[in-house]
């Protein structure tokens, strides 16, 4: 159930009490931390691994980190990676079988039990995860895999003060302040030497971890100066996208000519659902061992621009690019809809600056649409 | 999942298993020698009856399975690999030179006798093709497994799947779906270092990015690569046009894909 309480406000300093606590209630504190140039999503236990004093700069198909002149934690944008690595982990053992005579008998596979704190969640990222509820927990079928994992997460939202190159959320209604579905979300405030959060909390645990914590109840003036860096980056989205009647535009233009232009450029290597919060299609792999007495199901994440993802007999159903590109885009926006009840899109701009060649969702939408 | 080593049903005659080398270094076949643990369980699973990189032994055919290593460079090897397939049940092509060519394959560019005269000190010793082809231009081949060397693991995969009659796992997508999924933040975009996964056949297990490097594509084209797109964000990049010619014409020069990419 949803409850707010008054905001108040945590010392930066008194930050690493925060994870602390949360590794002292048995969570396993996973966020963002910097590797091979970028910044990843992984397990940290202290916030000297936070990208201190780091930010990036977002282009279609570029990612560059930057260094600030503060020490601020989270004052970057979205990195490759996102959340579904822990919910909906790219390889997974589903089954185990063994041969029994003429039989096959199933081994038990222990439930992940991993509890997980994930810190620095994004507004766009908690509409990412409730877009992956629909799709795992809430329809017809449940996924139990994902929801051992989702029924234990404590979730700690940060509001963006920052816009990337890339970003659209305030296009897609998803951000950039978190709204719903965290435990603590938190505003980081920089002014002068002053260094300091303005957390909220919307859950039992959230307000529970929050009491331990050092806090005072936040001013009038603080509160305006966290709402007015959310505004500031309300107002630097690097891109847009008009969704009004987008479903609609999109159907209509199914032989529109600009779908072969991005073919010529679409390089079908899948980077854009592999990067894509939502994207959650899988394939399943049967192994077996030599003697054939043991065999294993692995899922792992699969994509919409690979052949094998059509293919039924006698062919691939989508061999041409420009029907895999084609295929995605007015999913992820347009059958979506009609499929789960909301886009498919949450405007982080992954798609585009991971794109190795730069194809732009937004620039693609609004050719094929005529700028409509 | 190891298995066990003395696998097999008592009683049931166990597969013969034969080893081929056409030209090549040999690299693909220490793929199967690499395999440890692996391997016992394969010497237990089938009967290794003509390998020669790993005994002298040799069980007379028919075989029920044979691996292809190299390509077709002589006139000798063009009629010894029909040969091969007549004593073959099921024969898989095993590495860059049997499934494209290999780098060998860059005569095909060039006129060989110019090669061979500055290779070898008594050119007239040598007779060979004008051309290096892979072994399916020749021959029907039942699977084909890419990489220069073949990655163990896929090896293992591909002969397990034979002897337990199961399609292999062996996906034709491009090299960034195994990148993506082993958690490795792009190099190309994050550090603008030039790499040929989008256009590359997946299964080498990301050996270049997971250090930093940008892919080689020694596992060769993926199943619809688009060059053409990839070349010019490379020269958008600031890579030189030769450079990027000379990334194409490597161990897979002559994969159509590449052949194209590169005389383009």
């Amino acid at each position: 159930m949803k409850r707010e309480d008054p905001p108040v406000i945590l010392d930066s300093k008194h930050l690493g009490l925060l994870l602390e606590s949360l590794k002292k209630s048995g969570y396993l504190t996973v966020g963002p931390t910097v590797r091979d140039g970028a910044i990843v999503i992984d397990e940290i236990d202290k916030v000297t691994q936070l990208p201190v004093g780091l930010t990036d700069t977002q282009e279609g198909g570029t990612y560059r980190l930057q260094s600030r002149k503060d020490a601020a934690f989270f004052a970057y944008n979205v990195g490759p990676h996102s959340w579904k690595k822990f919910l909906f982990p790219p390889e997974q053992r589903l089954w185990t079988l063994k041969k029994n005579g003429t039989k096959f008998q199933f081994v038990d596979i222990a439930d992940n039990t991993t509890r997980y704190a994930f810190i620095g969640v994004r507004a766009c990222e908690l509409q990412a995860m409730s877009i992956q509820d629909r799709v795992f927990q809430n329809g017809h079928f449940q996924d139990s895999h994902y929801m051992n994992v989702r029924k234990n997460i404590f979730v700690v939202a940060v509001n963006c003060t920052q816009a990337g190159g890339t970003c659209f959320c305030t296009s897609m209604g998803t951000g950039p302040e978190a709204d719903t579905g965290y435990d603590l979300a938190l505003t980081e405030v920089i002014t002068g030497s002053l260094h300091y959060f303005v957390v909220r909390s919307q859950s039992r645990n959230g307000a529970k971890v929050l009491e331990a914590l050092p806090h005072k109840p936040a001013t009038a003036a603080q509160l305006k100066t966290a709402n007015e860096m959310i505004a500031q980056a309300e107002h630097e989205m690097g891109r847009s996208l008009k969704t009004h009647n987008l479903k609609t535009l999109l159907y209509e233009n199914y032989e529109h000519p600009h779908w072969e232009a991005v073919a010529s450029r679409c390089l079908t290597c899948a980077n854009c659902t592999m990067v894509c919060p939502t994207c959650f299609c899988s394939t399943v792999e049967d192994v077996t061992d030599l003697t054939g007495e043991n065999a294993e199901r692995w899922r792992k994440w699969d994509s919409c621009f690979s052949q094998e993802f059509s293919y039924v007999h006698g062919g691939s159903v989508r061999v041409s690019a420009k029907s895999r590109y084609r295929q995605w885009l007015t999913h992820k926006l347009g059958t979506w809809v009609e499929q789960f009840g909301t886009s498919g899109c949450v405007g982080c701009g992954r798609c585009i600056t991971w794109c190795p060649v730069g194809i732009d969702i937004t620039e693609e939408v609004r050719r094929v649409t005529n700028g409509k | 999942m190891p298995a066990k080593p003395d696998a097999g049903t008592p009683g049931k005659k166990k597969p013969k298993l034969a080893v081929w080398k056409f030209a090549s270094c040999d690299g693909c076949q220490l793929s199967l020698l690499d395999c440890e643990d692996d391997l016992l369980a394969v010497a237990g699973a089938v009967e290794i009856a003509n390998f020669p990189e790993a005994s002298r032994a040799v069980v007379k055919g028919p075989y029920d399975v044979s691996l292809v290593e190299g390509s077709i460079t002589t006139t000798h090897d063009a009629e010894r690999i029909h040969q091969v397939r007549r004593a073959s049940k099921f024969l898989i092509t095993i590495g860059a030179c049997a499934t494209s060519g290999g780098i060998q394959a860059l005569r095909n560019f060039q006129n060989v006798d110019d090669y061979v005269s500055i290779v070898y000190a008594s050119p007239q010793y040598i007779s060979t093709l004008k051309t290096s082809t892979p072994i399916d231009e020749h021959i029907h081949v039942d699977f084909e497994l890419r990489g220069c060397p073949v990655n163990k693991h896929q090896l293992i995969e591909v002969l397990n799947a034979f002897l337990n009659n199961r399609k292999p796992n062996i996906p034709k997508h491009s090299l960034c779906v195994e990148c993506k999924r082993k958690g490795l933040p792009c190099v190309m975009v994050a550090q603008g270092i030039a790499c040929l996964g989008p256009i590359t056949q997946a299964g080498c297990g990301v050996l270049c990015p997971s250090y930093n490097r940008g892919c080689y594509a020694c596992f060769g084209p993926m199943e619809t690569p688009n060059v053409p797109s990839l070349m010019d964000w490379l020269e958008q990049l600031g890579v030189d046009k030769a450079d990027i010619v000379r990334a194409l014409q490597t161990y897979n020069v002559n994969a159509k894909a590449f052949r194209k990419g590169s005389l383009a």
